[in-house]
């Protein structure tokens, strides 16, 4: 450009500083017109989307694990988990057996993550420990009176409750499942099992020959960025003759085992429904222990599935636990669980119940409607699922726990006679036991779901809610489920979104304050906490297609369903456009994003351990 | 010098739950309620642990009071590294009345008991926010005080400590034994990871009572009354400087 020799030295270097900054500022912006038209931020940065081999970072970093033996590893400490491990430590007594049971459970104490509503059924606990009163099981509640009523937006039409009908109670009792389990837990430690409440499973283990070698807990220490901090450490490694999976509805390995070992070929996909609870401490001239309430309708249309139940518990002061379930199939992506739930409680009913009265704690979870239809594959080399995560909820009933539990003793039962025949000639290194699936289709689990089996699915025709209770009172109530057909459900729930330009957005009522609350201040009731520098756990395989799909096409419905706030839409601090803000902190661990999100890019996964909800008694 | 530091540690309820006050406003709900290790005495934990790893001092004794429940806490200072454990046995009445004079006078016999040549304590509690147990430990002891503590350096009986007090950084010099508290950047504490968690089982914590060592915790403070916090009232959004002076006026402020 400028003849050099006519210029000084010093006139030289700095025209060519000069022409280096140019060329600098130049080329970046080349370069990203190149790749995309706009910068999507990066919100994803978990190992498991973006591998530790490969990351500059993680170079000579100790990746080594400490590794322990046990002869039964379970994962998760719910009614499930703890009534495999209290079965085998029973049968491992009673046969004079050494075994060595370890449960690992994400939750910093055993029932701080479990949410339901409960009606407990007792007779899987009956079965597994016969002297429960005895022992101090918090069973408190019998229900005294079953109610149940359609809603319209003013008025409730009481429906009667006759004998055999699936919601009649007798004999049942109204829990606090948190508190149960937390028992359960006690029973277990009594037995010798061994619990490990704050350590996460994050990793399944496999034999060279694919067969399951067992788990490995989270690793602690990474940083929000996903490079290792100063106090990292490795998860340890827990190797099983065979590992017991009890995780819940949607459970994260779960997930990976039906893909390893294709356990949803002859099934349908599970469907799911979300629930959201409170407690209560209400007006005592109100308060009628023993009574169990149910309803539908209201607000929800009749093509919705979903319902609310209020139970009134006798636990010394006058508590009530509420709740609002909402079919996951649903096809408008402005609807939101949540508010639909604060909603519901200005019912006049309901409204008449709760005045004066006091919220003390809130929580959600994802559950199973998908029954038997949708029941997996039970058993694989090395492994077994148990409990709501293959799923065996009755649905019209709304129990899954005492299914659950009996999945446990039935697993832990057919684990048991295997694993201690000392004459076992295993072709896999990680044991396999289909006598469990073959016990499991003997049992009255699979008796009772197969009643139940056409009730969910005939709520899809045109009636919706309507057509259902009438097949319900015809075929359930008469014929016991007896009919030779079985009716398919609607395919995935992440599938049956409608786009948002095809439906109308719903105008929900502000929170009142007293009644109806907003979504911040119910979270922070759930004591949901978890360590803030490290990798969110609602991993997105692709970092792009929030904004580019969900926002675009369905308005962005993962705003709408998440329970916790996780989920936020904010514009771009320069410039137009939104972006995608993970409030990982938020997650109540319901997993409802990764069974909803319609494009299917959510991939939920464990955080560190003991992060998540503070329930008591939920 | 024995080399043995004592570290206490207390069962709180967790930063992150929301506190509910009893119905009959004497306390607060702790029944099933998330409980876990008092933040500062994490910090603490981790120092005597840091110490014992560069060979300065030999032994570090994990020390609690109250009901069952606390043996947990006492795990899980084994699992990051302390030795053993004492369990100081309080429960009912005696543990919801327990303050940082009682816990001052048990540390302090222990402290004597055990031969301790350092006591490394959190600066405070999140429950009560007291921030008192050190110093008057240190006081019954008669032995030198370094609170606050960001930054500890061991050398053959002296101690330097720096200190964050409200002007900056304080720098003092103090002979062994003698009381360090811990504030928030001392260090960052490490898991306690479960392979840790397995080998603490192993650990010993020896159960001791308040009588054994002379002391009485009957309080010299009564409860009255426990009462939520009253509701922040909404505020009022004003346009101009003569509105806002208005409503002051009106609210009689001015």
């Amino acid at each position: 450009m400028f003849p050099a020799c006519r210029y000084s030295l010093q006139a030289r270097r700095c025209i060519s500083a000069l022409k280096a900054v140019q060329v600098e500022h130049v080329a970046p912006q080349v370069y990203s017109t190149r790749c995309s038209s706009s910068t999507v931020p990066r919100i994803t940065t978990h190992y498991t989307v973006y591998p530790r081999d490969k990351d500059p970072r993680w170079e000579g970093v100790e990746m080594e694990r400490f590794v322990d033996e046990a002869d039964v590893v379970i994962v998760g400490g719910g009614p499930a988990g703890l009534s495999a491990a209290i079965r085998l430590k029973q049968l491992a007594n009673q046969h004079e057996k050494e075994l060595r049971v370890c449960v690992v459970e994400k939750a910093s104490q055993i029932g701080a993550h479990t949410l339901s509503g409960a009606c407990l059924e007792p007779s899987a606990l009956s079965e597994l420990i016969p002297d429960w009163k005895e022992r101090g099981a918090p069973l408190n509640t019998p229900v005294t009176e079953d109610k149940f009523a359609i809603l319209t937006e003013k008025y409730r039409i009481p429906v009667p409750i006759l004998p055999g009908l699936p919601m009649n109670n007798h004999g049942n009792y109204l829990v606090r499942l948190g508190h149960f389990v937390r028992w359960l837990g006690e029973q277990a430690e009594e037995l010798g099992v061994e619990l490990y409440p704050g350590y996460a499973a994050a990793e399944v283990l496999f034999h060279e020959d694919g067969s399951v070698k067992g788990i490995a807990t989270n690793d602690v220490g990474i940083a929000k960025d996903g490079s290792p901090k100063d106090v990292f450490e490795r998860g340890m490694e827990l190797h099983a003759k065979v590992t017991l999976f009890g995780e819940g509805c949607h459970g994260h390995l779960a997930k990976q085992l039906y893909k390893q070992f294709n356990l949803r070929e002859n099934c349908e996909p599970q469907t799911y429904a979300i629930g959201l609870k409170e407690l209560w401490v209400i007006d005592e001239k109100k308060w009628r222990p023993g009574r169990a309430e149910h309803s539908v309708g209201w607000p929800l249309n009749r093509n919705t599935y979903g319902g609310s139940f209020l139970y009134h518990l006798n636990e010394g002061e006058p508590l009530v636990a509420l709740g609002f379930v909402v079919g996951l199939d649903y096809t408008n992506p402005y609807l939101s669980p949540f508010r639909e739930f604060q909603r519901w409680k200005h019912h006049p009913s309901i409204m008449s119940t709760l005045e004066g009265g006091n919220r003390i704690a809130y929580g959600a979870r994802a559950l199973n409607e998908g029954g038997f239809q949708s029941i997996p594959k039970l058993t694989f080399p090395g492994g077994m699922l148990i409990g709501c995560s293959p799923g065996f909820m009755n649905v019209p009933k709304i129990k899954g726990t005492h299914t659950a539990m009996k999945s446990g003793m039935l697993a832990a039962e057919s684990a048991f006679s295997k694993i201690t025949d000392g004459n076992l000639q295993s072709e896999t290194a990680g044991v396999y036991i289909p006598e469990y699936e073959e016990a499991f289709k003997k049992s009255w689990i699979w008796k009772e779901l197969y009643s139940v089996r056409n009730i969910r699915p005939s709520f899809h025709n045109y009636f919706g809610l309507y057509g259902g209770m009438v097949y319900t009172g015809i075929f359930y109530w008469i014929l016991r489920g007896k009919e030779p057909w079985t009716l398919k459900h609607n395919g995935l729930d992440s599938a049956s979104l409608k786009p948002a330009k095809d439906c109308t957005p719903i105008e929900y009522p502000k929170p009142d304050g007293k009644i109806s609350f907003d979504l911040l201040s119910s979270v922070a009731l759930s004591g949901t906490n978890h360590e803030h520098d490290q990798p969110p756990h609602l991993t997105l395989k692709d970092d792009s297609v929030p904004v580019a799909q969900n926002l675009t096409v369905y308005d962005g419905p993962e705003q709408r369903f998440c329970p916790a706030g996780v989920y936020e839409y904010v514009p771009v601090e320069t410039g137009d456009g939104m972006r995608l803000q993970i409030n990982a902190q938020n997650c109540v661990h319901c997993k409802t994003c990764d069974i909803k999100d319609p494009s299917q890019n959510i991939n939920w996964v464990v955080p560190e351990g003991s992060g998540g909800p503070a329930y008591n008694g939920m | 010098m024995s080399g043995r530091v004592l570290v206490g540690v207390k069962r709180v309820i967790d930063y992150a739950v929301k506190i509910r006050v009893k119905p009959d406003h004497t306390g607060v709900v702790t029944d099933g309620v998330k409980h876990s290790m008092n933040p500062f005495c994490e910090i603490a934990v981790e120092e005597a642990v840091k110490l014992k790893e560069k060979k300065l001092i030999k032994e570090v004794v994990a020390v609690s009071c109250g009901p069952q429940q606390v043996q947990e806490t006492i795990r899980t200072a084994l699992a990051m590294g302390a030795d053993r454990g004492i369990h100081v046995e309080v429960s009912g009445k005696d543990y919801e009345t327990l303050g940082p004079l009682q816990v001052s006078k048990i540390l302090a016999a222990l402290a004597k008991k055990e031969q301790a040549d350092l006591i490394i304590l959190g600066k405070q509690a999140i429950d009560d926010d007291c921030n008192q147990t050190g110093q008057m430990t240190a006081a019954l002891l008669d032995w030198p005080q370094g609170t606050f503590a960001s930054e500890v350096t061991l050398d053959a009986d002296k101690l330097k400590v720096v200190r964050e007090i409200d002007g900056g950084l304080e720098t003092i010099k103090i002979k062994m034994p003698a009381v360090v508290t811990a504030d928030l950047r001392l260090n960052t504490p490490r898991y306690a990871t479960l392979p840790n968690i397995m080998k603490a089982k192993k650990k010993k914590i020896a159960n001791v009572k308040p009588a054994d060592l002379g002391v009485d915790v009957s309080s010299r403070l009564e409860v009255l009354k426990v009462d939520e916090p009253p509701q922040r009232q909404a505020g009022v959004k004003v346009e101009t400087v003569d509105d806002l002076v208005g409503k002051l006026k009106e609210a009689g402020r001015i």
